[in-house]
């Protein structure tokens, strides 16, 4: 009887077997991409990872030369994408808001809603189209870091919208009604209640948002414009950005521009690579006590 | 609804004779109906945004396609510099399309075998560590990967090219001479994969997830091997899910720009054999065009970032469809 019960036939033994080790090799066969491009990141980019190369610009820098660094497209970067925060993280927070406590399923909360999922999947290259045909072309605004952050803030809008709205739904509704039922103002229970319960998930949503940002280099090819000089404003002029300078590094056929490219590449990943490691911090070190 | 409610708690104090009471309700009616006004309008101003993306890359693209002297959806040629201009989509959006379905057909299987270790097989307290792991191959920037692929994988995926090209030449799209260098369709497929592979896993890993834990049950309880169990009561529970998921890769796929400009040798031709050098996409042609791009070269651009958006927006939209219709199947079902 016990043996009528347990027995399981050869055939589909093995094939259980066979399952297991296909789906356990699927998963070695994903990390070896990742494993190898951190690897060959690493040991390509220790080559230039120098002084020289955080505080030197590409100016007077000839197409056969060593030298040159990445000074003006970091500072590129870092002033691009904190405007891009500035401006996408009000709005996408207000509207994000607007979805969960004003909205209530109504047709304005719906199409939105669907929008800022279609919103998610517009192309990187599109969104510097746009920015192009609207703010360079069409207003007839200059290149920019500037127009490389209006860009930059469409990709990040809708990334914020989300992950908001899912902490914003995460905080109870014991919390607002008993702020109400004291007679606060809407308004002010979703700032001194609502706000401040869902603060963590928030700011891990953001950085991860930054983070997916921060490494895109099609919208701002056609933004910013190139320029291998120190550019400090980002409202006047061409400025560089640290993705940018990895693609027209990456272009050069010669042997030094390539490692430039690769010290470029070491720096970008370090930048992501710590911010979606802090992102993830915060949410585990805040992490509800209810949680699976 | 919750607005007159609010509205009547506003009143509360408000009944009383003490003025400050007054005021607090006056400045709280006036700040809700700012805050209100401020949520909805940012919420409009999405909407804006995203009506303005369609509306201002038509305007920018018409004068263009008005210059130009060749059909625009079934033109090969690139050439919107030239006088007169003659542009097409045909061979890019080609380009696009092939390298993106043959990196959707490769990364699909794996994805879907990589969610269900984590969400089925991994032990428990290891998932969460390994979902991290995959997680993070979506956090490499876009130019680290082409830059891994031009250089790395490039001269790696000559050989199995040339097996391929070997052993399956009766399938047209591995039939050609043997190749002579890496930078092909296929490599970037393979780039692509990689890219879209986090994201159909992560989608793919969700549904797993909320497989009602009765079915899993009832499956190992009929003396189901754990093989089984997934083919019965896992798979079937997420196909909608993971049809949905390779449709969001899918549409990643398509307009990834860097990756697959780093890679390609830009061609402007409609070759069926993805093994030959050459290739091209819709975005990769316009991050390598446009800085020698003039006027008319910016509006042909445009014309063809448009026509990306479509393709995008449709396979979006069609994903989302899925995703909803799924989402009012489980509800129902619960």
């Amino acid at each position: 009887m016990d043996d009528t019960l347990t027995h399981v036939s050869a055939g589909r033994k093995l094939k259980d077997l066979t399952a297991k080790v296909l789906v356990g090799a699927a998963f070695g066969l994903a990390v070896i991409p990742l494993v190898s491009v951190l690897w060959m990141v690493v040991k390509n980019g220790l080559a230039r990872f120098d002084l020289d190369f955080f505080t030197h610009s590409m100016r007077n820098i000839g197409p056969f030369d060593a030298h040159g660094g990445a000074y003006h497209a970091i500072l590129g970067t870092l002033q691009q994408v904190a405007l891009a925060a500035l401006i996408s993280i009000p709005i996408a927070l207000l509207t994000a808001i607007y979805l969960v406590e004003y909205g209530e399923g109504g047709r304005l909360a719906r199409s939105i809603s669907f929008f800022v999922d279609v919103m998610t999947g517009i192309p990187s290259i599109v969104a510097g189209l746009f920015i192009l045909a609207f703010w360079v072309l069409g207003l007839g605004m200059s290149f920019s870091g500037f127009a490389g952050a209006l860009a930059l803030s469409i990709l990040m809008m809708p990334v914020v919208v989300r992950s908001a709205e899912e902490m914003l739904r995460l905080v109870p509704n014991e919390l607002r009604e008993a702020s109400l039922a004291l007679g606060v103002p809407k308004w002010r229970t979703i700032v001194k209640i609502v706000l401040p319960t869902a603060f963590t998930g928030i700011v891990t949503g953001v950085m991860l948002a930054v983070a997916r940002v921060a490494g895109e280099t099609a919208p701002l090819m056609l933004t910013v414009f190139f320029t291998d000089s120190i550019n400090n404003s980002a409202f006047s002029g061409a400025q560089m950005g640290l993705p940018l300078f990895v693609f027209d590094q990456a272009g050069k056929p010669n042997p030094t521009a390539i490692d430039r490219a690769w010290t470029g590449a070491l720096t970008l990943i370090l930048i992501v690579m710590l911010l979606n490691l802090g992102a993830r911090l915060i949410a585990w070190w805040r992490r509800p006590a209810t949680s699976r | 609804m919750t607005t007159s409610q609010t509205e009547t708690l506003d009143h509360g104090p408000a009944g009383g004779d003490l003025p400050e009471g007054k005021d607090a309700s006056r400045t709280g009616r006036i700040g809700d109906r700012v805050f209100r006004l401020a949520s909805s309008g940012s919420g409009v101003l999405l909407l804006a945004i995203m009506a303005a993306i369609a509306v201002f890359l038509v305007i920018q693209a018409l004068p263009a396609l008005r210059a130009n002297t060749a059909p625009f959806l079934t033109e090969k040629i690139w050439n919107p510099n030239a006088v007169p201009p003659r542009f097409g989509i045909a061979a890019l959006a080609f380009g696009t399309v092939v390298s993106s379905l043959i990196a959707l057909v490769i990364a699909t299987p794996v994805a879907v075998a990589v969610a269900l270790f984590i969400s089925h097989y991994a032990p428990r307290r290891l998932a969460a560590t390994l979902g991290y792991v995959v997680d993070l191959l979506a956090a490499v920037p876009s130019v680290v990967y082409g830059l891994w692929g031009a250089v790395f994988l490039v001269p790696l995926i000559m050989d199995p090219a040339s097996w391929l090209n070997r052993n399956l030449a009766f399938l047209p799209i591995f039939n050609g001479q043997p190749v002579s260098s890496g930078k092909s369709i296929f490599t970037a497929s393979v780039v692509l994969a990689i890219m879209i592979l986090p994201i159909i896993a992560a989608i793919s890993r969700e549904v797993f997830l909320q497989v009602p834990k009765a079915n899993e049950e009832a499956a190992l309880a009929l003396g189901a091997t754990r093989w089984e169990m997934v083919r019965m009561a896992v798979l079937p529970f997420g196909r909608p899910g993971v049809i949905s998921a390779s449709m969001l890769g899918l549409g990643r796929a398509l307009g990834e720009t860097i990756a697959v400009a780093l890679i390609v040798s830009a061609s402007f031709e409609i070759d069926w054999n993805v093994m030959m050098p050459g290739g091209n996409s819709i975005a990769a042609n316009i991050a390598n065009t446009f800085q020698e791009a003039g006027a008319t070269g910016r509006g042909a651009l445009i014309a063809s970032g448009l026509v990306l958006f479509v393709i995008t927006l449709v396979v979006n939209m069609a994903a989302r469809a899925v995703i909803a219709r799924r989402k009012e199947y489980a509800r129902a079902g619960a």
